[in-house]
């Protein structure tokens, strides 16, 4: 008894015991809203379509308009297609937080489910391009990674930079660097042209050269570093930046340590 | 009482202060087992790089914090021969720091103006000489000689003259005549309106017959970025409207400022900027400059269809396309 | 005597039986150099220049500069079945079938990078000192050779593997050649024999890279030493330094080892630099072909600011009876590099016809001592400073969320804007270490104690500074304004009266100074204390 006595006037009582009350608030919290959202069934297909609308009205009709028709702030969502939902809300970009320059990537809102049933929602209003299905992007089946790399510099390089890494656009937008997404965001992004991306249509760029494209670009994401750190592979600037503070740095501090007597 | 300002004066060089290891042989020993370690180093370093030259796979990578997934083999040689040379370098240094004499040395700078004799005597010796060779008096030698050596100069200049053909008017002209269909670049496949939608873009080049081979040469000049728009979203006049097919807008995508691939479409702006030197144009407008460096709209091909309904242009560039050149309107 | 010694006079012996050797290898061996570090800035240069003969070599065995189309059928999955040039394609080779091939490939750009930077370091710690004047006025101008055709060197260099990159630095360069009146498209036809791209470029820049411009090189390199040689290398001032001695270590030894360590250090650390830092991916590029280009596109950084420049340039084209002057191309490309660099050539003459000096310089000027010098200086670093920054404009504007656009209009107003500011503070700033000096040499060092004095008076103690400090802040000489006559004696305007009425201007500006303490003021002060 005297233990315990003497341990609750311990000095890190307070601070245990509060990390302690966090960690059980936070884990009752999470358990019990991931029961919530398990009650949610997707089995039905129209279900699906209801439950997106209701997701539509409450986070995305404020901008977008109550019928997905569009307002001044933000464009029509008639005849988009699943794959644009998909990929906009899938990699986080909608809901848009920053209204400033343009969406930004960012950990998605809605869980894979949500996004489903947002997407069978806006795909239900007018015929649009659809989410690619595990069987079409078979890359490492279908693609060509040597292909790929010609298309890659050909059709994107000149916005996304020649190892994806993203590049200026006028007026503070930009390119997003192409690394860490997952394959059918890639194709999504190429079929429906979000924001300031063009559309890549099938005829232009065929689903199999699509497909050698997101197999280059995985490849390059996986290439580990062959001739030392990459300095982000954006070129001479950061060469450059690491000759003048690195390289001449060394140089001076030797030449200083040379002249010095010694002691 | 004196009006003269007395400087601060020049007090020699200050008394010399020697080392430790110059007093003290402890030291001097310390500073030679230094200068042998870094000596020793260096010879390590060079084994690294022999082992990793040897047997270090090239397909071996290791992490290293900070630099990532990184090749060995690379990392071993490179280490291994900058370890052999820095330690070389500090080694040597070091031992001239610490074990060299380091009292300073006084030595005397020397005239470099030769004596007023030597000069006067090296104008008569130059004077002598010409008048030797007699030039001044020989004006027949003079000129001959002058015309014999300007005349031979220009051999090697002419020499040059093969290094590449006359431009002509190649500049002018590129691989596009009417009827020429638009096929994709790459995998040379030709195109029909309904292939793009709305907001889409296609970097294309002109069909080639069958056997003719296209150069980098043919690339240059003749790669075309077709974007599709919405007929209303034009603002062109009524000849450069007719260029254009159902929406589907023609340019060339070789940069009017220097000459890079022109290709970044910003859809919602309608503007395709050029990543060399950021010159903006507008699609709208017929490719109108509005931003950068460039002060020429990209030159605008004619398209519509052929009877099998594929693009095509309906007539060559009215323009000469890429960088300017003096005779560029002529 | 031992038999090593024996040994060595015999073939000391040998060889001055036929050179005569022995009497200027013994004067140049007890040579004196002054030591202090911004003197082994052009070191860093000229050992660079060496590293680069050794790996260029090298390469040299491996790389070929044909652009003839070859199809890739080596290691690196990603390119494989691709067409590109055969130039291309052995760089490929040399970078992954060749053990060290691609350590040797880095270690050459990054030799080359720091070779540059060595130059402009070295040509800071010249100018900034006053060494160029008489009689180091050659060796200033075979300098500036040095740089401008190292800039030339390093962009053929990485253009030789005709990756996207460098091949779209290449297309700019053409476009340049092309602009020029009258001349332009038939250079350019002759240069790239026919049209861009063409498949000659490539060899023909390969033997203006490793042949003629090496060989200039070298013979510069060597007439710049040789003059840094004979003339001796000049010295800061110092206690026992004057304008008639050199001050410093003899060659043999100490600057031998010295001299001879920095070159492995500098190759220790290019190294270095080639192991960690991957520079040039040229397999990540691809081939160039004109149809492509990567967002992002700079060339090396001694090249940066010409393409800021060219970036921030107005859309400028004018048409002369039909004809078409670029002045967007020339003007940024050419007309004002070659304006600055003609006057960074000529700088030693223009400032001595304008402060009159004309007698030699030994003892180097402490940049304070010299604020004109050091303003012009600090505004033309400003210049090219804003013009590097804003050739990476695009980049600067991702990582900083900024726009491309904001940043060119930041340097097309900075670019003439900042100069003259700089060159006011830069004075400004001498005028103030002047102004510490003086106060130093006359008060002593201020040691941060304070006393009370018995009326109750607090003072700071000042601690008189040494002999040689004081020697040091004071040896400098100040220049009087020249006062050159504009009317003869009858009060006739003379010919040349304009020209010296700038030199009188440009002098008395570059006179202002603050007064150097004397020994006379000293004492009087010492009186009062």
């Amino acid at each position: 008894m005297k233990r315990l006595s003497r341990l609750r006037r311990h000095r890190a009582a307070g601070p245990v015991l509060l990390i302690f009350a966090l960690f059980t608030i936070g884990t009752t919290f999470q358990v019990a809203s991931a029961v919530n959202s398990e009650t949610t069934v997707l089995a039905d297909r129209s279900a699906a379509i209801e439950e997106g609308k209701q997701l539509f009205l409450k986070g995305c009709s404020s901008c977008h308009g109550l019928n997905a028709e569009g307002v001044e702030i933000a464009p029509s969502l008639i005849g988009v297609g699943a794959a644009s939902v998909d990929f906009q809300v899938g990699t986080g970009r909608m809901p848009m937080a920053d209204m400033s320059q343009q969406a930004m990537r960012k950990e998605p809102v809605y869980t894979p489910e949500q996004v489903n049933a947002l997407a069978m929602y806006v795909a239900s209003l007018a015929p649009g391009p659809e989410v690619p299905t595990d069987e079409m992007l078979n890359y490492e089946r279908d693609g060509s990674v040597a292909e790929g790399g010609e298309l890659f510099r050909t059709n994107c390089a000149m916005c996304h930079n020649f190892a994806g890494q993203g590049g200026a656009l006028t007026q503070g937008k930009y390119a997003p660097t192409v690394m860490g997404v997952l394959p059918k965001h890639i194709y999504e992004a190429m079929i429906t042209g979000p924001q300031s991306m063009p559309v890549f249509s099938d005829k232009t760029i065929t689903p199999e050269e699509k497909l050698s494209m997101i197999k280059w670009i995985k490849s390059v994401e996986a290439e580990p570093q062959l001739g030392g750190a990459a300095l982000g592979r954006v070129g001479p600037v950061t060469e450059g930046l690491l000759v003048w503070t690195l390289g001449i740095g060394l140089l001076i501090g030797c030449a200083v340590w040379l002249a010095t007597k010694a002691r | 009482m004196s009006n003269e300002i007395e400087l601060i004066k020049d007090p020699g060089l200050p008394t010399h202060v020697h080392r430790r290891a110059d007093t003290d042989p402890k030291a001097a020993l310390r500073a030679e087992r230094q200068v042998a370690i870094l000596f020793a180093l260096s010879a390590l370093g060079t084994l690294i790089l022999i082992y990793s030259y040897i047997f270090i796979k090239d397909d071996v990578f290791i992490f290293i914090p900070i630099m990532g997934d990184t090749n060995l083999h690379q990392l071993g040689i490179g280490m291994g021969m900058a370890i052999a040379l820095f330690c070389i370098g500090a080694g040597l240094i070091h031992w001239a720091k610490t074990l060299m004499p380091d009292e300073e040395v006084i030595a005397q700078r020397h005239e470099f103006k030769s004596e007023d004799e030597d000069r006067a005597e090296f104008v008569d010796t130059v004077k002598a000489g010409a008048a030797d060779a007699g030039l001044g008096r020989r004006p027949l030698i003079k000129t001959t000689l002058g015309a014999a050596l300007g005349l031979s100069a220009l051999t090697p200049v002419l020499l040059l003259r093969d290094l590449g053909p006359l431009p002509g008017d190649d500049l002018k002209k590129t691989n596009w005549k009417k009827g020429t269909r638009l096929v994709t670049d790459p995998g040379d496949r030709p195109i029909r309106p309904e292939d793009l939608e709305v907001g889409a873009v296609a970097q294309t080049l002109p069909e080639f017959p069958a056997g003719k081979v296209r150069h980098l040469d043919d690339v240059a000049k003749d790669a075309v970025l077709l974007i599709r728009l919405r007929p209303e979203e034009f603002n062109l006049d009524a000849e450069r409207l007719s260029w254009t097919h159902e929406g589907i807008i023609a340019f060339s995508k070789i940069c009017s400022h220097m000459g890079c691939a022109v290709a970044l479409y910003e859809q919602q702006t309608k503007h395709l900027l050029c990543p060399c030197h950021q010159s903006t144009f507008d699609v709208t407008r017929a490719a109108k400059v509005i931003f950068g460096p460039a002060a020429r709209p990209l030159p605008q091909l004619n398209i519509s269809v052929d009877e099998e309904g594929y693009l095509v242009a309906a007539a060559p560039f009215t323009e000469p396309v890429g960088p300017s050149f003096w005779g560029r309107l002529k | 005597m031992t038999a090593r010694e024996r040994i060595a006079g015999n073939v000391a012996g040998y060889v001055d039986d036929r050179t005569g050797a022995a009497k200027w290898m013994k004067k140049n061996l007890t040579k004196v150099f002054p030591d202090h570090w911004s003197f082994l800035l052009g070191e860093i240069a000229l050992y660079s220049f060496i590293i680069l003969l050794l790996s260029g070599t090298f390469l040299t065995f491996w790389f070929d500069p044909s652009m003839k189309e070859v199809v890739y059928n080596g290691s690196y999955e990603p390119l494989q079945g691709i067409k590109m040039s055969a130039a291309y394609a052995s760089t490929l080779d040399i970078s992954f079938e060749v053990r060290g091939g691609l350590l040797m490939r880095q270690i050459h750009h990054w030799a080359a990078l720091i070779f540059m930077v060595g130059i402009v370091v070295h040509l800071m710690r010249v100018y900034f000192t006053g060494a160029f004047r008489k009689p180091r006025e050659f060796n200033w101008i075979i300098g500036v050779g040095l740089l401008t055709l190292g800039i030339v060197e390093g962009f053929l260099g990485y253009s030789l593997p005709d990756d996207l990159l460098s091949g779209t630095g290449i297309r700019i360069a053409e476009a340049i050649i092309q602009a020029l009146p009258v001349v332009g498209s038939y250079l350019s036809y002759f240069a790239f024999g026919g049209a861009f791209p063409g498949e000659l470029f490539i060899s023909r820049i390969y033997t203006v890279h490793i042949l003629l411009l090496p060989g200039i090189f070298l013979a510069l390199i060597t007439v710049h030493l040789m003059l840094v040689w004979y003339q001796k290398h000049t010295q800061f001032p110092g206690p026992g330094r004057t304008e008639k001695n050199v001050v410093g270590y003899p060659l043999m030894p100490v600057y031998m080892a010295k001299a001879g360590g920095f070159f492995f250090i500098v190759f220790g650390v290019t190294a270095f630099l080639g192991a960690v830092a991957s520079i040039n991916p040229v397999w990540l590029y691809g081939p160039y072909t004109p149809g492509q280009v990567s967002a992002g596109s700079q060339p090396d950084w001694y090249m940066g600011w010409l393409d800021g420049l060219v970036r921030m340039a107005p859309p400028l084209e004018t048409y002369l009876f039909g004809y078409t002057v670029s002045w967007n191309i020339l003007i940024p490309g050419l007309i004002l590099p070659g304006i600055m660099f003609t006057g960074l050539a000529l700088y030693p003459f223009i400032e001595s016809w304008a402060t009159g000096d004309k007698r030699e310089h030994h003892l180097l000027d402490r940049p304070r001592n010299a604020p004109n010098r050091t303003a012009i200086g600090a505004m033309a670093l400003t210049f090219t400073l804003v013009s590097l920054i804003n050739g990476g404009n695009d980049i600067i504007a991702t990582t900083f969320d900024l726009t491309i656009n904001q940043m060119m209009w930041f340097s097309r107003i900075a670019i003439i804007v900042l100069p003259p500011i700089a060159f006011v503070v830069t004075k400004r700033l001498c005028l103030s270490l002047q102004r510490a000096d003086r106060d130093l040499v006359l008060h002593g060092r201020e040691t941060g104690r304070l006393v009370r004095m018995p009326n109750g008076e607090f003072i700071e103690v000042h601690e008189p500074i040494s002999a040689e400090k004081a020697w040091l802040l004071t040896s400098h000489e100040q220049l009087a304004p020249l006062e050159l006559p504009e009317h003869d004696g009858a009060g006739v305007r003379r010919p040349g009266a304009l020209k010296n009425k700038l030199r009188n201007r440009i002098s008395r500006a570059a006179a202002v100074a603050v007064p150097k303490a004397t020994e006379t003021e000293r004492r009087e002060l010492e009186g009062h204390h």
